[in-house]
This record gives structure tokens, C-alpha cells and sequence, in this order.
């Protein structure tokens, strides 16, 4: 699974990775954060309408996890197949405690989540992230940029300060969970090519041989 | 008088138990009790002695409850959604209803607490530290917990004298508990009930024997209530 503040490219890495890793003839399936059907219309009523407070923010994203872990996410691992997460139970342990919900509080919430075998973390200094956002859309969003915590009136300067704490608390986890750091600032192609190495290395016994035997050839295909 | 209410754990943010005037009790008690009948009752009587009433109950927030409610149309809300879908329902009300009531010196009757959440958590599987410490961790400790508790066969037949059939839910047919919806709400409610004597133990409650007529409950209910007000009662 991949970890990130906003902008931090994750995602593209994490869809590239999946269909890589399809190629290879592996089961895969792709689960992304705050995308269960059954929550969906709630989160985005509470955000709509600007009703959540921290703690029933954090809620709302367990529910959605917990939906997606019961029946997109363990039945597939069970069934042997690779699940790739785009955002995970770490999402929550930097954002909540970012909005000031007890850590404890919601390291305990999430102790239903399985411990992923390998978890990248997409490190990248805000301006950057800020800019990939700013280009690729319109305006920052209320909640992504923290606007209901009151930092500041200004949107761009709340997400400085908000995605500045996220990462604070992202940075602390690293060693604490055993991240894969990814330097999010090299091309797109780069970060692949890494990626793709850490999985061979750290996953490759696990998985099937082929995936072992493409070593050469791929790692050097991503960054041609 | 009442003592001043408190959080079970730490106060939510932004919160000073210490401003909550009001009053907070809680009905709690298996399907088809008839705590709603109470409840009305109750409340009735409170704004008679001139106390303003909030009256709330599980399922009902702003933010959750139509999100649940479409949940519970469909065959795939799992024990871990709904434990956590209930929650924030349960937090939304308590941040954004009782809390405020309570700061304006309400007397909030509340049909169900967490206590029922822990309790069809705990029926279905669900490690009951773990939702303790998600739930019980935001709560507010109530002024008084009256459990209503009937034995399963006075709930089947309140069931039946009522509405006349089982709800899927009230059966805890997702989890396929007995052959029919019978069967498995009779093993279901079994559930609840030990789930629920259990925390009486822990959380302190009053049991009230609901087997018995209506107005006999309400009698208990009223003196019970009494107490948490003498000395401080406009009437």
C-alpha cells in the first residue's frame, strides 16, 4: 500500500504498480481510500454540508475501511491474491491526530485493519505537493486543506499548516511502521523503477517466480 | 442532586464537562421492550414538572442515520461496518445534539446508549474491549441507566402482538443465527441480553424487571428519576 500527504503522486504510483503487477499473472486487487459503496453517500453528506467534527471525521473513514476490509480486502487476501491499497489505517493515524483525536484513541479503532507486508511512503516537501494539486484542479478542498480546524482564513496558507502536521506525524511512523520511503520529487518513471525493486526484493519470494525472473528487464523497462 | 457528568475518558475536543448542566438518562434495553412507550411517557411527565426535554435514540443523526438506514436495505453491511456506521451516528448525536442539550441545561432521555452497539457488536462476533474503547472512549457517563430486561420468550411475544412478524435485523439474520427468523431471533436476542447483563455488572445499571404492565415500569422509572432531581426540581 502507498501512504502520502495529498499531491504527493501516490496514487499514479500505486495504479502503475497494480497493473505491472496484474501483467506478472498475479491476482490483484485495488482498494482505494474512502471509496466504499455503502459509506459513500454519508461521507459526502458530512462534507457537503461541513457537519463533521474530528472525531466523527475519523469515524466515518474506520466505517468506510471497515466495509472495504470485510469484503474487498480480506476475502481477496484469503483467496491468495495481492491487494493494493491506495491510502491505509496510516491515512487515519496522521490525519486524525493532525485534527487532534487521540492517538491512542485511533490506533485502537483501526486494530481490525492486517498489517500490510509492505507499506510505501511518498515523502515530499508541501510547495511541491501544493503545486501538483493547484495544476491538476481547481481549488483545494475544505477537509484537505483543514479548513474546519480555523488555522487560518486563507485556504492555501490551511493547508500548509494542516499538511504540514500530516506529515510530522507520517514522518514519525516511518521507522515506527517500516515505511519504504519513496523521494516523491523524481519522475514518475524513477519512483516506479523503485518500487518495483523493493517489491521483488521484499515480496518476490512470496510471490510467483515470474515476477523474480522480470527483475532485469522491468526495472530497467520503467526507466528507459 | 445529580452529580456533575464526566467522560469516561478524556473530554472530546472542545468540550468542558464542567459547562453540561443538563441532565442525561439513558433507556437501554433488547428490541421490543417497550422503551419507547416509556420514553413518551417520560417525557411527557418531565415537561409537566417544567423541564425542557431532548429526546434521542440510536440511529438517529443527522449525518448517519439515512446512511444506515440504506445499509440495512442491502445484504452486505458486515458486524465491523455496522459496529463503526452505529458509532458515528452515535458521535454525531453526542457531538452535535446531546451536547449542546446538556450545555443548555436539557434533560436528554436517550432510547439506547452505546451500550446497545457494544452489545450487537459483541452478539456478532466482535471483540467487545475493542468497541469498548472506540465507543465508551467518546461517551459522556450518564446521570442513570435504567435497562428494561424481559426474558426472550416476553420479547417474542411482544413481537408477535405487536407487528406481527420478526425484522431482519431484530433476528440478526446476517448472521444466520437459527434455520428461520424465529429460531434465530430467539438466539439472537439470548445474545444480546447476556451481552447487556454483563455490562450491568460494569456500567452500573438499574435493572427493571419489563416483564411486568406498563404502568408499573413507569412508576419505577418516575421515582428513580425523582432522586436525580431532588433538590433542584422547579415543580
Amino acid at each position: 500500500m502507498v501512504e502520502g500527504i495529498d499531491g504527493s503522486g501516490k496514487s499514479t504510483q500505486i495504479s502503475v504498480l497494480s497493473q505491472w503487477l496484474r501483467a506478472q499473472g498475479l491476482g490483484v486487487v485495488f482498494s482505494e481510500w474512502n471509496s466504499s459503496d455503502l459509506v459513500r453517500e454519508t461521507t459526502r453528506r458530512g462534507k457537503k454540508k461541513e457537519m463533521f467534527t474530528p472525531t466523527t471525521f475519523s469515524l466515518i473513514h474506520a466505517t468506510d475501511f471497515a466495509d472495504r476490509m470485510e469484503r474487498n480486502i480480506l476475502p481477496p487476501l484469503k483467496a491468495g491474491a495481492v491487494v493494493c491499497a491506495d491510502r491505509y489505517a496510516y491515512t487515519a493515524f496522521a490525519r486524525d491526530v493532525a485534527r487532534g483525536v487521540s492517538r491512542r484513541w485511533v490506533r485502537n479503532l483501526y486494530s481490525f485493519a492486517v498489517r500490510p507486508n509492505l507499506c510505501f511512503y511518498f515523502r515530499v516537501p508541501i510547495d511541491v505537493a501544493l503545486g501538483r494539486i493547484l495544476g491538476g484542479r481547481d481549488a483545494l478542498k475544505y477537509y484537505e486543506a483543514g479548513m474546519d480546524l480555523e488555522l487560518s482564513r486563507n485556504v492555501e496558507e490551511s493547508f500548509r499548516i494542516f499538511q504540514g502536521r500530516i506529515i510530522e506525524e507520517y514522518e514519525a511512523m516511518v521507522s515506527e511502521m517500516g515505511f519504504q520511503v519513496i523521494d516523491a520529487t523524481g519522475t514518475i518513471e524513477e519512483q516506479q523503477a523503485e518500487m518495483r525493486r523493493v517489491v521483488i526484493e521484499k515480496l518476490g519470494g512470496s510471490l510467483k517466480n515470474q515476477v523474480l525472473r522480470l527483475r532485469t528487464e522491468d526495472a530497467n523497462g520503467a526507466t528507459a | 442532586m445529580a452529580r456533575p457528568l464526566e467522560f469516561y475518558s478524556e473530554p472530546l475536543p472542545g468540550v468542558d464537562p464542567s459547562e453540561l448542566q443538563g441532565k442525561l438518562i439513558v433507556i437501554e434495553g433488547p428490541d421490543a421492550v417497550g422503551r419507547s412507550t416509556q420514553i413518551a411517557r417520560l417525557r411527557g411527565w418531565l415537561q409537566q414538572k417544567g423541564h425542557a426535554v431532548m429526546d434521542t435514540g440510536m440511529a438517529r443523526s443527522a449525518l448517519a442515520a439515512k446512511g444506515i438506514r440504506q445499509a440495512k436495505q442491502g445484504n452486505t453491511l458486515g458486524p465491523l461496518t455496522m459496529t463503526l456506521f452505529y458509532t458515528t451516528d452515535f458521535a454525531d448525536q453526542l457531538e452535535n445534539q446531546i451536547i449542546p442539550a446538556l450545555r443548555a441545561g436539557f434533560v436528554v432521555l436517550t432510547d439506547r446508549y452505546f451500550f446497545s452497539i457494544m452489545a450487537r457488536g459483541t452478539a456478532r462476533g466482535a471483540d467487545p474491549k475493542w468497541i469498548e474503547q472506540v465507543v465508551a472512549n467518546i461517551a459522556l457517563v450518564p446521570h442513570a441507566v435504567y435497562y428494561l430486561r424481559a426474558e426472550v420468550p416476553d420479547l417474542v411475544s411482544r413481537v408477535l402482538i405487536g407487528r406481527g412478524a420478526f425484522d431482519y435485523w431484530e433476528s440478526g439474520m446476517d448472521m444466520r443465527f437459527g434455520k428461520d427468523m424465529y429460531e434465530s431471533f430467539v438466539h439472537y436476542q439470548g445474545r444480546i441480553l447476556r451481552a447487556l447483563d454483563r455490562m450491568a455488572k460494569q456500567y452500573g445499571f438499574q435493572v427493571i424487571d419489563a416483564g411486568r404492565p406498563p404502568d408499573r415500569i413507569f412508576l419505577e422509572l418516575q421515582a428513580g428519576i425523582s432522586r436525580l432531581f431532588a433538590g433542584s426540581s422547579p415543580a
